[in-house]
Parts: structure tokens; sequence; C-alpha cells
């Protein structure tokens, strides 16, 4: 469990990043805090493994407050993925994800067999062991930064924008890949992202933030979306611009089909089921 | 044309490489002091600018001061040194021992605005978000130093020492002035005698032990080059595909530090 007691953090140049923020982070759950840049989201993630050092307030892991820690040593222990994945250009993939116990003192050969077996962990063939980064595709590279992250089997996995520069296709291949690593090797996940699907695909809770570090509203995608604390938070997630609310168009009478569109009258998908079944009657349905 | 025929002649001739034969010759003793000088001041050179250029790199401590600094000692005539070096030594110590040291000193100082620059210019040019997630997966300033930011800035922090060390070779030929061995013996003892094949060998020599020096260098740059970044070394399917962008090394030499 992380906890944040009444963070603050004011830069040395006077902006106020973060404003007495308070949360608690469930265990073994996806936690993402969503927000457009410059809302403090990044700044608090990175307070958790002391690479940001709030001025008031307390972060707290398992009842430990982190400023007690040794940086280094507290970083070791928990798995960080950035975008682009932060690796090292001059290190084979292999090294690259055994990285972390390599620092923590485990012997060569040892690492670099855990590293294999991350390899297969995230998806990745093991013929690319041997390669450099540079030889890899940015989907692979995001994998590669997970395998690492993941090398000294962390308990808490801090995630920074980490599929923001690849394609949507590799996004949702990514991210459903996330949700399965999360399920079988049960870890926190703190992830950062600006984009609200993702924050609604990955959280099992979400946090909205405004600029500044204010918590517009935190919830399940699902309470989120029914209940938008406000205006802000309806705007961000779509609510207003009809995104969010969809239709059922009449039944094609050719194919048979039952047509989702939003507000707009753009398409958003079909409904699943037997076709002949469904009712006839657009009926106003919202996703979560 | 004449002239350089003649001269390479001199150069060739056995008769002056015969092992003792009167100063400034046999050839290969002045070649030997000439990379000598060339060899000790370039090192103790790196062994001050080196640590202080990844200080600078590392930290972005004292940048400014030390880019101004280096450009004054840039313009400080070598010559005007060495002389000024000579007559104040000279005062405390034997006048052998005033000339060594007074040489090596403003070989020293000449070498040093190149190798500085090199190095945190090097460790400048690292993808800053490598370093940072380097630390952020628990390196400790001293591993990110070794591990991360010197082998990705080693083409740039070789590229200093090579224009350092070209600089020195090309001035050693002052250490002649102050009694003191090296090429520059040659050229020297060439003018007191007239001899336009000694003057214009000896120059020869001078520049032909800088190209060849410069381009063991390269070679070392190339060798360094880090595997998977830049375009030096090929491995397997590198060479049929292109790369994908990524940070890049530069590899050359940074002659002019970057203000601002």
């Amino acid at each position: 469990m992380i906890e944040f007691r009444s963070v603050s953090k004011r830069f040395p140049d006077g902006t106020l990043a973060v404003d007495d923020f308070s949360l608690l982070i469930p265990s073994r759950r996806i936690t993402v805090f969503v927000g457009s840049s410059g809302s403090g989201k990044t700044t608090l993630l990175r307070m958790i493994n002391r690479m940001v050092d709030p001025t008031a307030g307390q972060v707290v892991i398992d009842d430990t407050d982190v400023s007690g820690s040794d940086p280094v040593q507290l970083r070791r222990s928990i798995g960080y993925v950035m975008q682009n994945g932060g690796l090292l250009p001059h290190r084979r993939i292999v090294d690259n994800v055994a990285t972390v116990p390599l620092l923590r003192g485990t012997s060569k050969a040892e690492a670099r067999a855990r590293a294999l077996e991350l390899l297969d962990t995230v998806g990745l063939d093991r013929s690319l062991a041997n390669k450099y980064l540079s030889q890899l595709s940015g989907g692979q590279q995001q994998r590669v930064g997970v395998a690492r992250a993941l090398a000294a089997d962390p308990n808490i996995l801090l995630m920074d924008e980490p599929f923001g520069a690849v394609d949507p296709i590799v996004r949702v291949e990514l991210q459903n890949e996330l949700k399965r690593l999360q399920r079988d090797l049960d870890k926190t996940v703190v992830f950062v992202t600006h984009d609200i699907d993702e924050a609604f695909t990955l959280g099992d809770q979400v946090v909205v933030f405004k600029t500044g570090g204010i918590v517009a509203q935190v919830g399940t995608p699902a309470e989120i979306l029914a209940r938008p604390a406000d205006d802000f938070v309806a705007s961000f997630i779509g609510a207003d611009r009809g995104q969010r609310r969809l239709h059922l168009e009449p039944r094609d009478p050719s194919s048979g089909q039952i047509l989702v569109v939003d507000d707009t009258g753009r398409p958003a998908g079909l409904i699943d089921g037997d076709p002949r079944s469904s009712d006839d009657v657009p009926v106003d349905v919202r996703v979560s | 044309m004449n002239l350089f025929v003649s001269a390479i002649q001199w150069i060739l001739d056995p008769a002056n490489w015969v092992p003792g034969s009167q100063s400034p010759l046999p050839i290969q003793d002045r070649l030997a002091e000439h990379l000598l000088y060339t060899f000790v001041s370039v090192l103790i050179a790196a062994v001050i600018a080196l640590p202080l250029g990844f200080y600078i790199g590392h930290t972005g401590k004292g940048r400014q001061f030390v880019i101004s600094f280096t450009g004054a000692m840039r313009a400080l005539p070598t010559l005007g040194v060495l002389f000024f070096l000579t007559m104040v030594l000279g005062y405390s110590m034997v006048s052998t021992t005033a000339n060594f040291v007074g040489t090596m000193i403003a070989l020293v100082l000449l070498a040093i605005p190149s190798i500085l620059a090199g190095a945190y210019a090097g460790l400048e040019s690292v993808d800053r978000q490598t370093i940072d997630s380097a630390r952020a997966s628990g390196m400790t300033e001293m591993q990110i130093l070794t591990k991360v930011e010197i082998p990705l800035s080693l083409p740039l922090i070789i590229g200093g020492l090579r224009a350092g060390v070209l600089q020195v070779i090309a001035t050693v030929v002052i250490a002649s002035y102050v009694g003191l061995g090296g090429l520059g013996r040659i050229i020297a003892s060439g003018i007191g005698l007239n001899d336009y094949d000694r003057i214009l060998g000896g120059a020869i020599l001078i520049t032909a032990l800088a190209l060849l020096i410069d381009g063991v260098f390269a070679v070392i740059q190339r060798l360094t080059a880090t595997p998977g970044v830049g375009s030096t070394r090929q491995t397997e399917k590198q060479s049929l595909r292109r790369r994908a962008p990524g940070p890049s090394t530069t590899v050359g030499t940074p002659l002019q530090e970057r203000e601002s």
C-alpha cells in the first residue's frame, strides 16, 4: 500500500506542482494518474521512488516513510518504466534487463538467466537478447523496459507514460499485456498517462488531475463515467462532447447488425450477441 | 619541388639515422623525445582535465566559469608562457630542470582546454532520459558516470584527447628553444646551419608524425564508438537495415566549446 499524506511540491523556481495531495494506493491493483501536462502527476509518481522529494507531507510505503530510506536502495526495489523505455543504448537487451539485479549483487549468470525468463514473460523472443536497442521496434523496446522494471521482482511498478510513443495498435497490445502481467504477477502498479481511454482501460482506480496537482476525482472508471464530479471531469472524459453518450441505431435491414453511434452520429461499434433477439428500439447506453 | 625531394632524401639518408651521431641526429632519438614530451604532457593534462570535465558534465556545475577560463587559456601564446615559466622557475631550480618543467607546464596548459571540452561536451551529449532512467533504476551517481555517461560519450572524450594531442605534437617544437630535444632541434639546427634540407626535413617529419598519430586516434575513436549507438560499428543486420532513429553520439573533434 502506498499512501500520500498531504504532499506538496514547490520547485526551486517557485512553481507549485502539487498542493496538499493525499491518496491511498491499494496494493496489487492498477492505479492510474490521468491529467493533462503540468498537472503534477509525474511529479507525484516520482515521489514514490524518491526521484523527487516532496517539500511538505509524506509518502509512505507499507507504513514506512520513504524519506527515511536510502534513495538508491529504494529505487532498486521499485520497478520504473518510462516513455521510450529509457534503456541503455550501448548494452545488449539481455544486459539491459539484468541491470537492476546486477546492481543488487546477483551473479552475472543468474541475472542473465533471469533476464531471459523475463523476455518470455513480457512476450519477447529470446533471439532478441543479444541485440541492441536501436535494432528493436518501439513496441519491443517498451516490452524490454517492462522486463527491466520487473527484473528485481519488485512489489511496486511505476510507469510514466510508458506507451506514449508507440502506435495505437501496438499500444492496445501492450495495454492488454500489462493487464495480463498484473493479474499473473500481482504487482502494485502506478501508471501515469494523459490518455483517458488508456486510464479507463487499465485502471482499477483512476485519479483525474487538474492543473497544479489538484485532484478532480478519484474512483473506478465506472464511477467516474457515471458520476463525473464536476464539469472539468465531464469535459476531460469527453462526456460533454457526446463521445461517451452512445445510441443504438435501428437494425440494418440487409445485415441484421445493430450499430452503436455516439452523439455526433459517429459509429463506435456493434452490439454483441444474436441480432434477432435484441430489441430494435434505440436505447441510451453508456460504455465503461 | 626540388626542395621537397632533397628534404625527403635527407630524411631517408641512413647517415642521419646512425645511433650515437652528433646532436641533433640521429632522427629516431629526436622522434622518441618528441613523442615522450607529447605523451607526458597529454597524460598530465588528461589527469587534470578529464575528472574536471566529468564533474562539470555530470553535475552541470561551474560550466560557465570553465568555458570562459579555458577560452582564456586557449588565447595564451605557448611560446610566451614557456619563456615566462623558464625564467620564473629558473630562480628556484637548476636551469635544466626549470626548462623541462616549464616546457611541460606550457604544453599541459595547451592540451587542457581541448580535453576538458571533449569530456564535458561528451557527457552533456548523453540523452537526459537515459540518465534519468538509470538513476530511477537505482544506479548511484558514480555508476551513472562510469556505466552510462562515459561509455556513451567515449567518442567525444577521445575526440578531445585527439585535438589536444595534435596541438601538443605541433607545439613540442618550441622545446628546442629552451635547449630540450624533440624534432624542433632538427629545425633549429637547420636554421643555424642554413641547411634547408634539414629545416624542411624536420618540418615534414613533424607533419607526418602528427598525421600518423591523428590517424591512430581516428581508428581508436571508431573502435570505441559504443555498439548500438552511432553508425561506426556495424553489427549483424544493421548494414542491411536503416537504423531506427534514436539517441546518437557525435563522432568528431570538439574544437570549440559551445557557448551559453
